[in-house]
């Protein structure tokens, strides 16, 4: 840890890593603050993760502990897996948002608390009995109390706005004094508020004033001794920018649709956490994009089908319950044979669950949700800035293969932001797709010798007209067949033909020791927390090593063989264990599940503790 | 281009059809599939999408671009077919169950929608594929294999419902009734937005004689009433009976004896208050009042769907240019690690 002497009282630490949560009621703006911070970071160089926590409800009533909102970031000065285990800083603004968070400050932590929602109400509603500002319970802590709703009006007087507005700039007191802590500059934020309140920018004016006002609160006053220093990461080169994963998702299928030549159809419903791929691509019309939003989440798929049979390259996003809805449909595209993507963003369930909290909740409904033998491609991302390659890789199988993928994503990955390096157009593989013209010996079930897809004839073509539909079809001709011999080889069919994807499948290779003591076995957004687990578990010696599954069905062909090389194989999962019963069912293997269902992910030392005690 | 020459036959597949013999939807294909050549359009731009049940099979009979889909979701796949391709010319075949029960919502949102299909409804007021339970169409104390003691919901009119999701075109026909069906199926090929015709069926296995108090030859004179645009509404063997308008509601009346057919409402199918066609809709409901088929309502202003998603995407290429995928890729803020 470096120091500089800045001012007799001032110091400048250099830290290789922070961790900092912006904690407040659901109308504070933290998600935005988090975000400013967060890109404000990303632009400065640090690589990062984050972990924003919402409420479902829009506005919980306000003050009370169901209605708290928080936002975490973590950034470093190298690589950043995971948000962070426990945080470094945290920004209360209010008590209730205090109680909710206080728990995973570190000792010593640095706290700043909004000294004006600590009156007696505020306490009552955050069923607190006495102040914990003035009980000394807060002592472990480097405590900061700050007037920020005072000295917001104040910065904000001559503005001439309302109370009422004026107070709902004091988020940005908050965030213009963590830019202070953490030696950032303001002009990103600058630029986002005035693209963001270009008709409006008495506002753009006013927030800046109090960010600026909250910069200068810690530079004036003699509460903060220390200011901090995260250097730039050392990221391999290239351009980057920050990105979630919905974000990626969404430009991701745009991306395919472009190397494709395809044009993109988007069938969805308003659901938590995939809206946001709905809202990001009904941006993109200049690029073609239709965005159907359906009366159900069962018309949405539908309607993708029926985009996907006349030539589009059709998805459909949802999440669990959405997923359930669609199930008879998905059954529909496989046996019709027609490329679709269907991306379940997961959330925790069952049932409505916890719509805004994540859960690796519906492998199992992915693997088997349909009704009799009805086998398609799965796929995971593991980052937020993976959903872009997820999205592009469901879309060249689906095209080439003549099948629905499906991909599962998560609320984690969904809100969650990290770098990503941005590739070139060039570095996108380009997507052969040829729609079948020929007239002569047209059939619409014959096949491709080596990927068993048919072809894909669309209306409109001459000489074509056929039927499809979901009544078996007979061999070849795909006209309707009941005969025994023929369902149960065109059953076969079906299956064989998602196996043969396996071919194209790259080769596990662990990360991590490639043989030893414990594999960790893992799919989606737990890759961050098992990649940091193994760092700190290696650098203690223990042999260990990580697989990452991106394709969950088929699964690599070389897995089975990777699986013994290890004494033990460690499966942590956000469920109860569904990909450790494909695992021990698929390859006989006495693995071990390390199962977490609470609306959170892993942190790092639950997985290291895990692999501890699996080690004994 | 010389337009192909169509015969019946061209429409027809290889397929042997397994409607129970006697069924009307015989006749239905039959009148579909005269009509279709006459239409001057080509023959891999139709596509027939349907739902579940005997109805639902129509496609597997059709020679054109046919997809037989899941139970009431039709409309669901007919709309990304046009969305996809507003060439198309799509008709969707679905019944009473397919189309008004398990499919009712689709079917609602597709007329609100005004997408450019033409709905076929055969009405046969019974599931048939599933062996004869009642439907959203059956008359109340309808016995059938699921409603022993008799059925106690009251059943939909579904042109009232058409309506009521603002259907610009909607037309009854009756399976038996073959020149006319054909008319009125020209009529919907015609219209641009949605269409949606009521075909009267029979079921001669599990709900034989469905319609036959109004449509068999004997009866249909005084029981049926066959709209024709700018007519005054008359009917009876001895076209004697009419109907006049008295306050908000239809009332019978015969002829002679002072009322005159200047007394009679006149129809009026492009009557832009669909509270007209509304009336017409549900008239039977009342004793002595005949069910009017013919088209009730054809106004045919709404912009389609699939016009207005595809100028919306036109629109914003012509302001912001075709999408530049490097562009996209780069969006906001970036930086480089050298």
């Amino acid at each position: 840890m470096a120091t500089t002497m800045e001012a007799p009282y001032r110091r400048k630490e250099t830290l290789e890593s922070a961790v900092i949560r912006f904690a407040g009621d659901s109308g504070d703006g933290m998600q935005i603050t988090g975000s400013q911070f967060t890109n404000t970071s990303a632009l400065f160089g640090n690589d990062l993760a984050t972990f924003p926590d919402f409420p479902a409800e829009i506005r919980a009533p306000a003050g009370t502990l169901p209605g708290v909102s928080g936002f975490q970031v973590h950034f470093g000065a190298s690589d950043v897996h995971t948000p962070g285990d426990a945080v470094d800083a945290l920004i209360a603004m209010n008590p209730a948002a205090l109680k909710v968070n206080l728990g995973d400050l570190k000792p010593n932590g640095l706290l700043i608390v909004n000294t004006d929602n600590f009156k007696e109400q505020d306490l009552k509603k955050a069923k607190l009995e006495k102040s914990p500002l003035e009980d000394h319970s807060l002592d472990a802590y480097r405590l900061f109390p700050v007037e920020l709703t005072r000295l917001t009006r104040a910065a904000l007087k001559d503005l001439g706005l309302d109370a009422k507005s004026m107070d709902r700039c004091k988020n940005f007191f908050a965030l213009g004094m963590c830019y202070w802590l953490y030696n950032r500059s303001m002009e990103p934020t600058y630029r986002w508020l005035d693209d963001k309140f270009k008709t409006k920018p008495v506002l753009a004016e006013a927030n800046k004033l109090a960010m600026k006002a909250g910069y200068a609160y810690c530079e004036a006053t003699e509460q903060f001794q220390t200011s901090y220093e995260i250097p730039p990461a050392k990221l391999s080169p290239g351009v980057y920018r920050n990105i979630s994963g919905n974000t990626a998702l969404a430009i991701g299928f745009v991306a395919a649709a472009q190397r494709s030549g395809l044009r993109l159809f988007q069938g969805s419903y308003p659901i938590t956490p995939a809206s946001d791929v709905l809202h990001e691509l009904s941006t993109y019309k200049q690029f073609g994009v239709t965005t159907f939003q359906a009366e159900d989440e069962i018309a949405a798929v539908c309607a993708a089908i029926g985009a996907a049979y006349a030539g589009q390259l059709a998805i459909t996003t949802t999440s669990g319950p959405g997923m359930a809805l669609k199930m008879e449909a998905i059954g529909l595209a496989v046996m019709t044979e027609l490329p679709l993507v269907i991306c379940d963003i997961q959330r925790g369930g069952p049932s409505t669950g916890l719509p805004t909290k994540t859960e690796q909740a519906d492998l199992f409904q992915a693997l088997f949700g349909r009704n009799s033998e009805a086998p398609l491609p799965v796929l995971a991302a593991s980052t937020p800035g993976d959903c872009f390659w997820i999205a592009f890789e469901a879309a060249r199988l689906a095209v080439k293969h003549m099948v629905p993928v499906i991909v599962l994503t998560d609320g984690y990955l969904a809100n969650g932001a990290e770098p990503w390096r941005v590739p070139t157009v060039d570095e996108l593989p380009k997507i052969d797709v040829s729609f079948r013209t020929d007239p002569a010996d047209f059939l619409p079930y014959e096949r491709d010798p080596k990927t068993l897809a048919r072809p894909w004839a669309i209306p409109g073509t001459p000489g074509l007209e056929h039927r499809i539909g979901g009544i078996e079809k007979q061999e070849r001709t795909g006209n309707v067949n009941y005969e025994p011999g023929n369902h149960e080889r065109m059953v076969k069919i079906r299956a064989e033909k998602v196996a043969r994807i396996a071919d194209e499948i790259p080769d596990v290779v662990p990360a991590g020791d490639p043989d030893g003591d414990v594999l960790l076995v893992g799919w989606g957004s737990t890759y961050g927390s098992i990649t940091a687990a193994l760092r700190a578990l290696r650098a203690r010696g223990r042999r260990v090593g990580h697989v990452h599954l991106r394709h969950l069905n088929p699964l690599p062909r070389n897995l089975g063989e990777v699986l013994r090389r290890y004494r033990r194989v460690v499966v942590p999962e956000m469920n109860l264990g569904q990909l450790l019963m494909v695992l021990r069912a698929k390859y006989l293997v006495d693995a071990i599940g390390l199962n977490k269902v609470q609306g959170k992910p892993f942190r790092q030392d639950e997985i290291e503790q895990k692999v501890e005690e699996v080690l004994g | 281009m010389n337009a192909t020459v169509y015969t019946r036959k061209d429409f027809q597949t290889d397929q042997e059809v397994r409607w129970c013999p006697g069924c009307g939807d015989y006749a239905i294909l039959a009148a579909v599939q005269s009509v279709f050549p006459e239409l001057g359009i080509p023959k891999e731009k139709f596509v027939v999408v349907s739902g579940i049940g005997c109805s639902s099979r129509f496609p597997y009979y059709m020679n054109t671009y046919g997809f037989h889909s899941i139970h009431g979701r039709a409309p669901a796949v007919a709309t990304g077919i046009k969305l996809a391709n507003p060439e198309l010319e799509v008709w969707v075949a679905t019944g009473d169950g397919d189309g008004l029960s398990i499919g009712g919502n689709h079917t609602i949102h597709m007329l609100r929608r005004n997408v450019g299909l033409k709905v076929l409804l055969f009405n046969n007021r019974i599931y048939g594929l599933t062996k004869g339970q009642y439907s959203p169409t059956s008359e109340v104390g309808k016995k059938a294999k699921s409603t022993p003691y008799g059925s106690v919901d009251r059943p939909f009119h579904p042109l009232s419902v058409a309506l009521g999701a603002e259907a610009g075109f909607v037309a009854r026909g009756v399976d038996v009734m073959q020149p006319h069906l054909k008319g009125v199926l020209k009529r919907a090929a015609a219209h641009r937005g949605s269409a949606f015709l009521e075909i009267l069926q029979n079921c001669n296995i599990f709900n034989d004689g469905a319609w036959e108090t109004i449509v068999e030859k004997e009866v249909r004179d005084d029981r049926l009433l066959a709209l024709e645009h700018g007519k005054p509404l008359v009917f009876g063997k001895n076209r004697d009976k009419g109907i006049r308008l008295n306050g908000l509601a239809l009332e019978v009346v015969t002829l002679g004896g002072g009322v005159t057919e200047a007394d009679l409402l006149v129809h009026d199918e492009k009557n832009p208050n669909p509270a007209y066609a509304f009336l017409l809709s549900r008239m039977e409901t009342e004793p002595g009042f005949p069910t009017p088929i013919g088209v009730l309502r054809a106004v045919d202003d709404a912009p389609r769907y699939e016009d207005l998603v595809a100028n919306q995407i036109a629109q914003v290429q012509a302001k912001k240019g075709a999408g530049d995928l490097a562009g996209l890729l780069h969006e906001g803020d970036v930086w480089e690690v050298k």
